[in-house]
C-alpha cells in the first residue's frame, strides 16, 4: 500500500516559479524532493537530483535501496509520497514519447505468444494512435533494431524460446525503437551471458554518442567504473552523486553499503586502476 | 475515541490469544466437545419424532411452492426458529452450524495454501459424481452419491494438479477447466438422467443449488461427522498444515512430505464440500471455505485464533443463515448462509482494529497529518538555523524548502497556529513558539540522526526504519542513539542536510 | 433423433455464436491469468440481471446489457479493492465477491420467481432447444440476433483495439509508459465479459460461457506461439466445439444405447473438454506424447553417445589389440534395460559399430571408421570441458568427470570449437589422458 498525498494544485503563479526554480529545465531528468513510501516505511527518502545529459549514468546501492523504485517512481509507474520529477523541464505526461523504459526480465510472461519482433514493435506503440493497426514502417523499425542488438535472425521465434541474454536484448531493441533522448533500464545485466553484456555495453556507449542518457540500474560493482560516466549511489536516499572517478570512491561505498561487502576493496582498487590507465 | 473503539473490538480477539497461548490445542478440545454434545443432542429427539418432520417453519421449497395463506407472522416463525422449537428446524440450523464450522477450519488452511479457488473447481467436480453414481446404482441413497461425488471430486483435484504442470497452462486456467469441463459432463448425465425418466431421478438437482431444508437427520449425523473429522484433523495435524501452508519447501526440508499433507488437506476440504452440497450446493459451498477463514484473517495474525475465529464465523453463518431463511417464505437457505457470510466478511474487511480498512484508512490519514506538521516544523528549525533564533522567518524562505503548494503551507501554518507551535508575526512571516521551537529542534535532531543511522548502519535494516517515529529512542537502543549523537557532532564539519549535499555534486 | 435443419440449425448457430464470442474475449482472460473472473462475472451478472428483471419487469435486452455492465465494473472493482485494500489474494477475493453475490442473486429471483419466469437452473446451462420456438412466424429468433450483435460488438473490440490489448496484457508497465493505460483495458476487458456473459445467459448457460471462455483459448494457445494465430485457432475450437456438442447431444446417447437426447450446451463443454484433451495429447511442443517423444530421444542419443565412449576408452586402453568389447559389459556399464538394447540395435543399424564374435559364442562390439569419428569428438568434448571447468572453477580432478558427463552430449560443434580455442588447444586433460584431435577425413 502507498501513502498517497492529496494532488498538489499547481494554483498560484508564485508556487509554480519557485517549482521550476528547483527544477533544472535543462536536465534530461530532474528530481526534486520525492519520497516514495509503503506504509509507514520510506523506500525513497527525499531524493534530489539533476542527471546530466548525454551520459551513461549508474544507480548502485544495496538489496533493498530502492533503485528501481527510482525508476518507477520517475514514470509514474508508483505513486511519489511528495515530491516532483521532470524531464527536461516538463512532467512526464508531456514528455513521454521522449523516455524509454526497459523493465526487469521477470516483470512479464514469457509464455506469452508473441515473437521477439512482435515485443520490439510494441515499443512503437504509444506513437501509434488508439484503434490504428501497427504500420508498416513501424514493423521495419522494429526489424532494424533487432538487427542493432544481433538479433534480426531470431525475429520470428517465439519469446520463451530465446535465451536470457536473448529475451534482454529484445527488451534493449524494444527501448531503442522508441527512439527516445532518456532511457531508463532495471538491471539490464542482471543474468545474461557475457556476450549479451558486451553486446548491451556497446549499445550504451553508442546511445551515449547520439546524445542519449542512460539511467541504468547495476548492481556489479566491479564492473561500475568501466561502463558508467555518472554513478548515483543509492541507499533509500542518495549518498552520493556524481562523476564516477570522483563519487566511486571506496569511502562512499562504505558509506552506501554500510561496510560490509569484501567487493568493495576490489572495486575500490578498480577505481585506480581506471585512474592509472 | 478511536483507540477506545479499536480497544473494545480487540476484546475477543485478545480474549482468544490468551487462551491459544495458554494451550494450543485445548481450544480444539472445547470445539470437539462441543461439537460432541450438539451431534448427541440431535440424535436423541430424532427417535422421538422421527416419521414426522413437516415444520411449521419457512423452509424454502420449490415443489411444495409458497404458502402465503394463513401463515403466522415472520417475528413468530423467528421466534420459533431461534428456539429451535421445531424438530426440522432443529436439524436445519445444527447442520448448517456444523458445516460452518468444518468448512471454516479446514478453509483457513486452504485458503492460506492459496487453494481457495480449487474448492471451486472440486465442488463443482462433484456433480458427474453425484449423476454417474445414480446412473450406474440406480439408487438415490446418500451415501451412495456422495461417494460417487468425492470420487470425482478427488479426480478434479488431481486434473487441476496436472493441468497445472503443463507450462502453458497456468493455475487459473486450470482451475477454470475443471471447473466448467467437469460441470458440463455432470450436466450431460443429468441430463440423460431426466430423459430416461425412471421416477427416481426428482432431487438430483438439490446437489446443485442445495437444499438445506429437506436436510434429514441421517444428512445432519453426516455432516456431524465430517466435521468432527476435520477437528481432528485440524489438531492432529495442525503442525504438520502450518507447516505446509507458510513454506512448503521448507517443511518438505524437514521430512514432512508436503504431497501428503497436501493430500490430507485437500481430502478434507473435498469431505466438507461433499457434505456441504446437500446444505448449500456446489455453487455456493466454496464460499463456505473461502469467505470465514478470509475474514478471520482480519482479526489476527495468529494461525490458532484465526483457525477458531474462522469456524466460529463460518458457524454464526450457518446458524443465522439458517434461522434467518427458516421465518420468512421464499429465501433459499443455502444463499442466505451465503450472505450472511458475505456480511461478516464485509464487516470485518471494514471495521477490524488493526487490518481493517476503516482501521487504516484513519491510520494513514492521521500519520499524514502528523508528517505534514512534521515537515514544516522541520523546515522552520531549518531555516532558524540559517537565520538567528527567534527571530521571525519570511514565507518565502520556507515555501522552498519543500514541494508544497502555497495553499497546502497555508493550511498547515493555520493548524499550527492552532496548535499554539508558531505565531504569525505578520501576513507573510511566522516564528515559532517556546512549545513550538522544543517540537521543531527535536524534529529536526531525529531526522538527522535518522539520516546517519542511514549511512552509518545502512546494512542492518534500511527497511525497518519508521522515521516518523516519535522518538528515535523508541525504536533504536539507547546506546546506539548516543554513538549516533556524538557521530552527528563529529561530522558538524560536513553540512548537515542531505540537500546541500546534492547541490555540491551537481 | 433425427435431423431437423429448421430446428437444429438455428440451435447449432446459437452455438457457434456464443462460443465464438465467448472464446475470442477469453484469449486475454488466458493470457492475462484472469481466467476465474470469467468465472466470477458470469456468477456475479445473476444479482445485476435480477435486478434489472425487478426494474423493467421485462426480458427485453437492453435492461439486461445495462446491470450486466454495471455489475461487471462493480465485480471487477470489489475484486480489486478486497485485494488491495483487504490484502486478500486475487483468488480468494474473488470467490468472496461472486459467492456473495450469486447468493444475493439467486435470493432475488425466488423472491421474483412469481412475476418473472427466470429459472435459477436454467441460468446454470440454459435453454438453447427453446431458441428456434421463439421464432415467430419463421423470422430470425430474437436470441439469435442479441447474440450475432454480441459477438459482432466483440469483434469489433478485438479487432480495433488489437495492439492496445496486445501490449498491456504482455506487459502492463510498459503500457502505461507508452500513455496506453493499461487499467482501462483491463475494466474495457470486464465491461465487455460482462455483457457476453448475459447475452448468453439464457441461451447456453453460465457453465458454457466459462468453458468457452477458459477451454478454447488455452486449446490455442498449446497449439500456438502467435497471438493472431491463437485467436483464430481459438475460434475454431470454439466452432467445432459448438456444432459436435450439438451433435453429440442429439445422437450420442443413441451410440450408447440409451434412448435419450442430452442437454446440448452441457455436451458443448464437454466437447471443448475433449478437444483440450486431444490438443494435450498430441500438441507437438506441448503435448504429452511429443514431450514424451522428445525425452525418448534425448535419453537414446545420451545412451547411444555413452556407448560410443565405452568403447572408444575400451580401444585406448588396449592400443594395438583388436579385442571387441563382450555385448554384456556394455549393458552392464550403460544400464540394463530395453534403452540400451534399442541403442545398440540402432548404433548396429547405422554401421557405428560392428559387432563380433568373441570367444565361443560371446558376442562383443567394436567401433567402425564412422563410429571412431563419432566417439572421438565425444570424447574430445568431455575432456576439454574437464580441462574448462579444471581452470576456470577450480575443481579438483576427480569432480570433473561427473559434469563433464553430463555436458558432453550437450556440447555443440561451434561451443567445441570455442572451448578448444579458448583453452589454446590443450593436448591432455586434468587426469593426464590425452585429448584427441578430431579426425580429419
Amino acid at each position: 500500500m502507498i501513502v498517497r498525498t492529496p494532488p498538489k494544485k499547481a494554483s498560484s503563479s508564485a508556487i509554480a516559479g519557485s517549482l521550476q526554480a528547483e527544477h533544472d529545465v535543462a536536465a534530461p531528468v530532474s528530481i526534486h524532493d520525492m519520497t516514495v513510501a509503503y506504509h509507514r516505511r520510506p523506500v525513497l527518502w527525499d531524493i534530489d537530483y539533476a542527471a546530466p545529459a548525454g551520459q551513461l549514468i549508474g544507480i548502485v546501492g544495496p538489496n533493498g535501496a530502492g533503485k528501481s523504485t527510482l525508476i518507477k517512481a520517475c514514470l509514474d509507474l508508483v505513486p511519489r509520497a511528495s515530491g516532483s520529477v521532470r524531464f527536461f523541464g516538463n512532467p512526464y505526461k508531456k514528455q513521454r514519447r521522449q523516455i524509454g523504459y526497459v523493465p526487469q526480465r521477470e516483470s512479464v510472461d514469457w509464455d506469452f505468444p508473441a515473437s521477439a519482433l512482435d515485443v520490439v514493435t510494441m515499443g512503437r506503440y504509444g506513437r501509434i494512435p488508439w484503434c490504428v493497426p501497427v504500420r508498416r514502417k513501424d514493423r521495419a523499425k522494429a526489424l532494424h533494431c533487432l538487427e542493432q542488438v544481433g538479433m534480426a535472425d531470431y525475429a520470428t521465434r517465439q519469446i520463451s524460446k530465446l535465451s536470457g541474454g536473448q529475451q534482454q536484448r529484445v527488451f534493449l531493441a524494444r527501448a531503442l525503437v522508441q527512439e527516445a533522448q532518456v532511457y531508463f533500464m532495471d538491471e539490464p545485466f542482471a543474468g545474461v551471458d557475457a556476450a549479451t553484456e558486451q553486446a548491451i555495453v556497446i549499445l550504451l556507449r553508442e546511445l551515449k554518442t547520439q546524445g542519449k542518457t542512460c539511467i541504468v540500474v547495476h548492481h556489479d560493482l566491479q564492473t561500475v567504473p568501466e561502463y558508467f560516466d555518472h554513478v548515483v549511489l543509492l541507499n533509500m536516499r542518495i549518498v552520493a552523486s556524481g562523476p564516477t572517478a570522483e563519487t566511486f570512491t571506496s569511502e562512499n561505498l562504505h558509506r552506501t553499503y554500510g561496510g560490509r561487502l569484501t567487493l568493495l576493496d576490489k572495486a575500490a582498487s578498480a577505481v585506480a586502476r581506471l585512474g592509472t590507465d | 475515541m478511536a483507540r477506545r473503539w479499536i480497544d473494545i473490538l480487540n476484546c475477543p480477539t485478545r480474549w482468544a490469544q490468551s487462551l491459544s497461548r495458554k494451550s494450543h490445542s485445548s481450544a480444539f478440545w472445547v470445539g470437539l466437545v462441543l461439537c460432541l454434545g450438539i451431534t448427541f443432542s440431535l440424535v436423541r429427539p430424532c427417535n422421538a419424532d422421527q416419521g414426522e418432520p413437516t415444520s411449521a417453519t419457512h423452509f424454502d421449497n420449490a415443489h411444495t411452492g409458497s404458502q402465503a395463506d394463513g401463515q403466522p407472522s415472520t417475528s413468530h416463525l423467528l421466534i420459533r426458529a431461534l428456539t429451535l422449537r421445531d424438530h426440522r428446524t432443529r436439524v436445519v440450523v445444527i447442520g448448517t452450524t456444523l458445516l460452518g464450522i468444518a468448512a471454516g477450519v479446514i478453509g483457513t488452511f486452504a485458503y492460506l495454501r492459496k487453494r481457495a479457488m480449487m474448492g471451486d473447481a472440486l465442488s463443482h467436480a462433484t456433480l458427474p459424481g453425484v449423476a454417474g453414481a445414480f446412473m450406474i446404482m440406480g439408487t438415490k441413497n446418500l451415501p451412495v452419491l456422495l461417494t460417487g461425488a468425492a470420487a470425482t471430486g478427488v479426480l478434479g483435484v488431481l486434473c487441476v494438479a496436472g493441468l497445472r504442470r503443463i507450462p502453458r497452462i497456468k493455475e487459473d486456467a486450470a482451475i477454470g477447466i475443471v471447473l466448467s469441463v467437469f460441470f458440463g459432463i455432470g450436466m450431460v448425465l443429468m441430463s440423460l438422467v431426466q430423459e430416461m425418466n425412471t421416477g427416481q431421478e426428482a432431487g438430483l438437482n438439490t446437489f446443485i443449488y442445495g437444499k438445506a431444508a429437506a436436510l434429514l437427520v441421517q444428512d445432519a449425523q453426516i455432516i456431524g461427522g465430517v466435521t468432527l473429522l476435520v477437528l481432528l484433523g485440524a489438531v492432529l495435524l495442525f503442525k504438520e498444515f502450518r507447516a505446509v501452508c507458510f513454506d512448503s519447501s521448507f517443511a518438505a526440508s524437514q521430512g514432512i512430505s508436503p504431497t501428503w499433507v497436501d493430500f490430507l488437506m485437500m481430502g478434507l476440504v473435498v469431505l466438507t464440500t461433499v457434505v456441504g452440497l446437500q446444505a448449500v450446493g456446489l455453487i455456493l459451498v466454496v464460499a463456505l471455505l473461502i469467505i470465514p477463514s478470509a475474514a478471520a484473517r482480519f482479526w489476527t495474525d495468529h494461525l490458532v485464533v484465526m483457525t477458531l475465529l474462522a469456524g466460529l464465523i463460518g458457524a454464526v453463518s450457518g446458524w443465522i443463515g439458517s434461522t434467518i431463511s427458516a421465518s420468512a417464505p421464499r429465501l433459499p437457505t443455502g444463499a442466505i448462509i451465503v450472505i450472511v457470510a458475505g456480511c461478516l466478511f464485509f464487516g470485518s474487511m471494514l471495521f477490524a482494529p488493526h487490518r481493517g480498512v476503516i482501521a487504516s484508512l484513519a491510520r494513514r490519514w492521521s500519520i499524514a497529518r502528523k508528517v505534514a506538521l512534521q515537515h514544516l516544523l522541520r523546515a522552520l528549525a531549518e531555516c532558524e538555523e540559517l537565520a538567528d533564533r527567534g527571530k521571525t522567518i519570511p514565507l518565502e524562505m520556507v515555501l522552498p524548502k519543500r514541494s508544497w503548494s502555497a495553499a497546502q503551507l497555508r493550511r498547515l501554518i493555520q493548524r499550527a497556529t492552532r496548535l499554539a507551535l508558531l505565531e504569525r508575526s505578520s501576513s507573510s512571516s511566522l516564528q515559532l513558539t517556546t512549545a513550538g521551537r522544543i517540537d521543531a529542534e527535536r524534529i529536526l535532531r531525529n531526522h538527522r540522526l535518522w539520516e546517519m543511522y542511514l549511512i552509518k548502519y545502512a546494512d542492518i535494516a534500511p527497511s525497518h526504519v519508521d522515521r516518523d517515529a516519535d522518538e528515535i529512542e523508541h525504536i533504536l537502543p539507547v546506546p546506539l542513539v548516543q554513538e549516533l549523537e556524538r557521530a552527528l557532532l563529529d561530522s558538524e564539519a560536513t553540512p548537515p542536510s542531505p540537500h546541500g549535499e546534492e547541490g555540491a555534486a551537481r | 433423433m433425427t435431423w431437423d435443419w429448421a430446428l437444429d440449425g438455428w440451435i447449432i448457430l446459437a452455438g457457434v455464436l456464443s462460443a465464438t464470442s465467448c472464446a475470442l474475449l477469453g484469449n486475454y482472460l488466458v493470457l492475462r491469468k484472469m481466467s476465474l473472473m470469467g468465472d466470477a462475472i458470469s456468477h456475479a451478472v445473476l444479482p445485476g440481471l435480477a435486478i434489472a428483471f425487478i426494474l423493467s419487469n421485462s426480458r427485453s435486452a437492453w435492461p439486461m446489457f445495462m446491470g450486466a455492465v454495471i455489475v461487471g465494473v462493480f465485480t471487477a472493482l470489489m475484486i480489486e479493492a478486497i485485494n488491495r485494500y483487504g490484502k486478500v489474494e486475487t483468488g480468494a477475493a474473488m470467490g468472496v465477491v461472486f459467492s456473495t453475490l450469486f447468493a444475493i442473486g439467486l435470493v432475488l429471483i425466488r423472491q421474483v420467481a412469481d412475476h418473472v419466469d427466470l429459472d435459477p437452473g436454467c441460468v446454470l446451462y440454459g435453454n438453447i432447444v427453446q431458441i428456434p420456438l421463439d421464432a415467430f412466424g419463421g423470422g430470425i429468433p430474437p436470441a439469435i440476433t442479441n447474440l450475432a450483435v454480441v459477438l459482432a460488438l466483440n469483434a469489433a473490440f478485438v479487432a480495433l483495439l488489437y495492439k492496445e490489448l496486445k501490449i498491456s496484457s504482455f506487459d502492463p508497465e510498459l503500457a502505461t509508459t507508452q500513455g496506453i493505460n493499461a487499467s482501462w483495458m483491463h475494466y474495457a476487458l470486464m465491461i465487455m465479459t460482462a455483457v457476453t456473459t448475459v447475452a448468453n445467459f439464457e441461451v447456453v448457460g453460465s457453465i458454457l460461457v466459462i468453458a468457452m471462455l477458459i477451454v478454447p483459448p488455452v486449446v490455442a494457445h498449446l497449439l500456438t506461439d502467435r497471438l493472431g494465430a491463437m485467436i483464430a485457432l481459438s475460434l475454431v475450437v470454439a466452432i467445432s466445439a459448438a456444432m459436435g456438442g450439438h451433435v453429440l447431444a442429439l445422437f450420442g446417447p443413441g451410440w450408447i444405447g440409451l434412448d435419450a437426447t442430452a442437454n446440448t450446451s452441457a455436451m458443448m463443454a464437454v466437447v471443448a473438454g475433449m478437444l483440450l484433451a486431444l490438443a494435450l495429447l498430441f500438441s507437438p511442443h506441448h503435448g504429452l506424447i511429443g514431450r514424451a517423444y522428445h525425452r525418448w530421444a534425448l535419453a537414446q542419443r545420451i545412451v547411444q553417445q555413452d556407448i560410443l565412449g565405452l568403447l572408444y576408452r575400451w580401444h585406448e586402453m588396449r592400443p594395438g589389440e583388436n579385442q571387441p568389447l563382450p555385448r554384456e559389459h556394455v549393458l552392464e556399464a550403460v544400464g540394463d534395460g530395453a534403452l540400451a538394447r534399442w541403442a545398440i540395435r540402432s548404433l548396429l543399424r547405422r554401421c557405428h559399430v560392428e559387432s563380433r564374435i568373441v570367444g565361443g559364442c560371446e558376442r562383443g562390439l567394436e567401433l567402425s571408421k564412422e563410429g571412431r569419428a563419432a566417439a572421438t569428438q565425444l570424447i574430445r568434448s568431455h575432456r576439454l570441458w574437464e580441462v574448462y571447468l579444471a581452470k576456470h572453477f577450480n575443481l579438483p580432478p576427480d569432480h570433473l568427470h561427473e559434469p563433464a558427463e553430463r555436458m558432453e552430449h550437450f556440447i555443440t560443434d561451434e561451443l567445441h570449437e570455442q572451448l578448444a580455442h579458448d583453452l589454446t588447444m590443450p593436448s591432455h586433460d586434468p587426469h593426464g589422458r590425452s585429448i584427441p584431435e578430431p579426425d580429419n577425413p
